[in-house]
């Protein structure tokens, strides 16, 4: 339990920190997302201290949320200690300060203070929430997890006990294997070649020392962007920044990682595995979030994969031939290097069958791009399912956050549904040739596939 | 105007917050109903949910059926009309119901349980009123082929290829609820077992649907944007034109004999991780159970097997070091049984024998002595901000009552959770756990990563879905 004497200490210090506040910046910024009657009116807030955030008021529940991200992620676990970036991932609610791990998850409790983290291979992110009424004492123990984490030999070791398991399970999962084996394949030599969750091998020699090393490498304000929609005003939101963040380095210190793109010229790679369907991930390079093809290409993926049952695979591979229960694709724009990917599981005998559909439509879609009724069609969706994403206050702030992410200004929110509808005919099949080059597809089976030796490529 | 991102303050999120902030002690202000609630004249039920938050809706519609009325021998047909329901109607053309939805904006799906089959979109409020005609269209016009059905019957296959066969976690859990329940239809898993699948027929589907599928077997929730009026005045215009089927079965289920022997079962997989311990225990549901008793168990397993802060977690994870980590929880959604299950993930070099013996000795203590009053203290919190959180989702608050009201559970008793949550005292947890802590009640399990036995063609077997392993 937490003493008494911690506490009084917190709060004297958070009075102080608002008679600083009054320095706080704010701009704000009114989307017209569903009209002029229903604007979302975002702030770009400044602390006193320098440390920037997006933020949405909303006062009328009592709770805020709060994401944030350190540009980083797995890609900067160090050779040799792949995994390391999840296995913070999972350290961050053991113990911080002076309170030990299960001490800090009571009070995490006690104060229904939700947090956590998660690492992708460009950045590590983490999640808040709180009660406004407990919003101070929260912020303590966030303040205390990013800036004093404990890394007890025993909490590491049950940790790395836990990531082990989650190993051998995920050796055993052909989802996962598949999706590794495919980055394995399409970036090999580039640090988005290794496995975010590590290997037995790296895992068994994280240390506490290895875990602190990343944190204070990767967590700094200039590598930090943070969003926050809830209860919370500009002025209130500027002294909890600095109250968790302040204390901070200025500057990150990563290790540079080198733009790159997909293996060229087609890869067919089968990891045999004892189940009775195989699961295949297939894929290739794909255009920028910046590059003005990205949003085509974006249009593009919808009708041909993207879309669920909208979608041409899931016509094709689902619905007229009964191949798949699942079957998608998605273009993701690493930091790195930008993909168009996807996955297909189906029985071994018949994955093969899977496969060349799927080949032929997206020769097909390269070769003639697709249709205007398709296009309409994909507009009609994207656009109008946009404020899908926005109406609930946690997915406000991970939308907020993407955009942070990527670099993007609140405008982007007004400006997206026009560029979507600028997307024309040409533009998709400019796109779809610039593409579906299907002779550099990377695909990665696991299972037992049966099919006759399929064409590579 | 309401901005988007602005939700109307809920009286009964506020009394939540109130009790929340206070000693938890005191029962708190009586909470407002927050859902609106009327009956269409053929005897369809709708619930009104408004978050006016941004212009969007969440429409679900619930069928009073699931896997558990299927009759005998046809497993897996309650899923597969969900499938079906997406093929035509006279005014649908084949595989565009989906598709319609997405041209509109909207994301579609639908989801089948063992005592519920639901079907729900979420979508701009203008064009709610086009989804309600689609959506009542199908209830009772829905046209199948023979070969639609062959061809869904083969993604249906696949289906469960993909979540079962695939996955030896989910093939032993198949064993462990068909071992749990002996009379029950909830011990047939809801996706239906292989060799019954794969003799589905369109026959079997148009029986099952013409049979379930009406306006008095149906509950409407949506929640969003929208007035009860509003939606009163589309449901009449739309669901409301379908007269009732008055041959609608009452869900007349079989039921477990008594419990009288506990059950063991083991299962080897060459492709299961590492070694792990399973225990599930029948129990009551909200449903079935006795006034406050279900709550009482909620909390109990709240404390005992859930997450980081729990007993089992902290003797066998934290001080003993002997499992990898560990849960459970307790089910109490069903319409006749609720369920327990509780699992630990051994350690490396450890014995399940040393897992088994550690977790009873956990559940004797709190059947002998119950928990302590910060334990529950914090379980109440943990559970009601849980649920003021939650309520932030419109799609997850429309979830939350249709699951409730598809068993027969009434809008008062889900709005009234918290308040009954928060009268639960020691003596509660401590009844519920001597109680149903009995393991004549329980089946014990253990997945082991070893080859199959029975047979040399290890992995091979998983093709069969129904082994019949009861031992």
């Amino acid at each position: 339990m937490i003493s008494n004497s911690w506490f009084g200490a917190r709060s004297v210090h958070l009075r102080a920190l608002t008679a600083t506040s009054l320095a706080v910046l704010i701009v704000v910024f009114l989307t017209t997302l569903n009209g002029p009657a229903s604007a979302m009116k975002i702030q770009t807030v400044k602390s006193p201290g320098g440390i920037e955030a997006w933020l949405v008021e909303e006062h009328s529940v009592p709770m805020m949320a709060m994401r944030f991200a350190f540009e980083g992620g797995s890609s900067q676990d160090p050779v040799g200690k792949e995994g390391l970036a999840n296995f913070l991932s999972a350290m961050m609610d053991e113990g911080a300060g002076e309170l030990k791990a299960r001490d800090f998850q009571e009070r995490m409790e006690e104060i229904s203070m939700r947090m956590r983290y998660e690492d992708t291979k460009d950045a590590f992110y983490g999640n808040f929430e709180s009660l406004t009424a407990n919003r101070d004492e929260a912020a303590q123990l966030l303040k205390l997890a990013i800036n004093n984490p404990r890394f007890d030999v025993d909490a590491v070791e049950r940790i790395r006990q836990q990531l082990q398991a989650a190993l051998v399970y995920a050796a055993r999962n052909p989802e996962k294997v598949a999706l590794n084996e495919w980055y394995a394949v399409a970036f090999e030599g580039h640090p988005y070649a290794r496995p975010a969750i590590g290997t037995e091998g790296t895992v068994s020699k994280v240390t506490g020392d290895d875990l602190e090393s990343y944190r204070k490498r990767n967590f700094a304000k200039d590598t930090l962007k943070i969003v926050a929609v809830g209860d919370i005003n500009a002025e209130q939101l500027g002294a909890l920044l600095d109250e968790i963040f302040g204390d901070l380095p200025a500057t990150a210190d990563l290790a540079a990682v080198a733009k790159t793109s997909p293996v060229a010229g087609g890869r067919q790679k089968v990891v045999e595995m004892n189940v009775p369907q195989s699961v295949a991930v297939f894929g290739l390079g794909a255009m920028e979030r910046k590059d003005p093809d990205f949003i085509p290409a974006f249009v593009l993926n919808h009708i041909l994969g993207g879309g669920g049952f909208a979608s041409k695979l899931m016509q094709e591979v689902r619905e007229k031939r009964g191949l798949a229960y699942s079957v998608y694709t998605y273009v993701y724009p690493y930091h790195h290097a930008s993909i168009f990917s996807g996955s297909v599981a189906t029985r071994n005998e018949a994955i093969g069958e899977s496969l060349d559909v799927i080949r032929a439509e997206l020769k097909q879609m390269a070769e003639n791009g697709p249709t205007q009724t398709e296009l309409d069609n994909a507009k009609s969706y994207l656009i109008g399912s946009y404020p899908l994403r926005f109406d609930t206050n946690a997915k406000i702030a991970t939308q907020l956050l993407g955009l942070r992410m990527d670099d993007f200004g609140p405008e982007y929110i007004d400006n997206r549904n026009e560029m979507i509808a600028a997307v024309t005919l040409d533009d998709l099949k400019r796109v779809a040739k610039r593409l579906l080059e299907t002779d550099n597809l990377i695909v990665t089976i696991v299972g037992k596939p049966t099919f006759q030796e399929a064409q590579k490529g | 105007m309401h901005k988007l991102g602005c939700r109307r303050l809920s009286t009964l999120s506020m009394a939540l917050l109130m009790m929340l902030a206070s000693t938890l002690q005191t029962v708190p202000a009586q909470a407002q109903p927050r859902a609106s609630e009327f009956m269409l004249s053929n005897g369809m039920q709708v619930v009104v949910i408004p978050d006016h938050r941004a212009p969007v809706v969440t429409h679900m519609i619930w069928y009073k059926v699931g896997a558990a009325d299927e009759p005998k021998g046809v497993s897996g047909i309650a899923h597969f009309l969900e499938h079906l329901m997406f093929k035509s109607t006279e005014k649908i053309a084949i595989g565009e119901f989906s598709k319609i939805i997405s041209r509109l904006g909207g994301q579609d799906n639908a989801f089948t349980g063992q005592d519920a089959t639901s079907y729900h979109q979420r979508i701009a409020k203008d064009r709610l009123g086009t989804l309600m005609e689609m959506e009542a269209d199908r209830m009772v016009n829905l046209r199948l082929t023979e070969d639609e059905v062959l061809k869904e019957r083969n993604v249906i296959l696949e289906e469960r290829r993909s979540r079962i066969e695939n996955n030896p976690n989910a093939i032993f859990d198949e064993q462990m609820a068909a071992t749990l329940y002996r009379a029950h239809p909830y011990g047939i898993p809801v996706i239906g077992w292989g060799h019954e699948m794969k003799k589905l027929s369109r026959e079997d589907a148009m029986r099952f649907y013409q049979h379930f599928y009406a306006p008095n077997n149906a509950i409407l929730v949506v929640a969003g944007d929208v007035t009860p009026e509003e939606v009163k005045k589309l449901a009449e215009e739309t669901y409301g034109k379908i007269p009732a089927n008055p041959e609608v079965n009452h869900r007349e289920r079989p039921k477990e004999p008594p419990f009288i022997a506990a059950r063991r079962l083991e299962y080897k997989d060459p492709r299961a991780g590492n070694a792990s311990f399973h225990r599930y225990y029948v129990a009551p549901s909200y449903l079935t159970a006795e006034p406050g008793e279900a709550e009482a168990l909620d909390l109990l397993f709240k404390i005992v097997a859930d997450g980081a802060t729990s007993r089992i977690y902290k003797k066998l994870v934290v001080d003993e070091k002997i499992a990898a980590t560990s849960g459970g929880d307790f089910s109490g959604w069903g319409l006749d049984s609720g369920a327990i299950s509780i699992y630990a993930v051994a350690a490396d070099g450890v014995g399940l024998d040393t897992i088994e013996a550690k977790v009873d000795e956990v559940l004797d203590d709190v059947r002998a002595k119950g928990v302590t009053e910060a334990e529950l203290a914090r379980a109440k919190k943990t559970f009601l901000a849980d649920h003021i959180y939650d309520s932030d989702n419109q799609a997850r608050l429309a979830r939350r009552y249709g699951w409730a009201l598809v068993v027969g559970r009434k809008v008062d008793d889900i709005e009234d959770w918290p308040n009954a949550i928060s009268k639960v005292t020691l003596q509660d947890v401590r009844n519920v756990a001597a109680k149903y802590l009995d393991m004549r009640r329980s089946v014990t399990g253990r997945l082991l990563p070893e080859a199959a036995e029975g047979s040399s063609n290890g992995g091979k077997d998983a093709k069969q879905p129904a082994v019949h392993s009861r031992s």
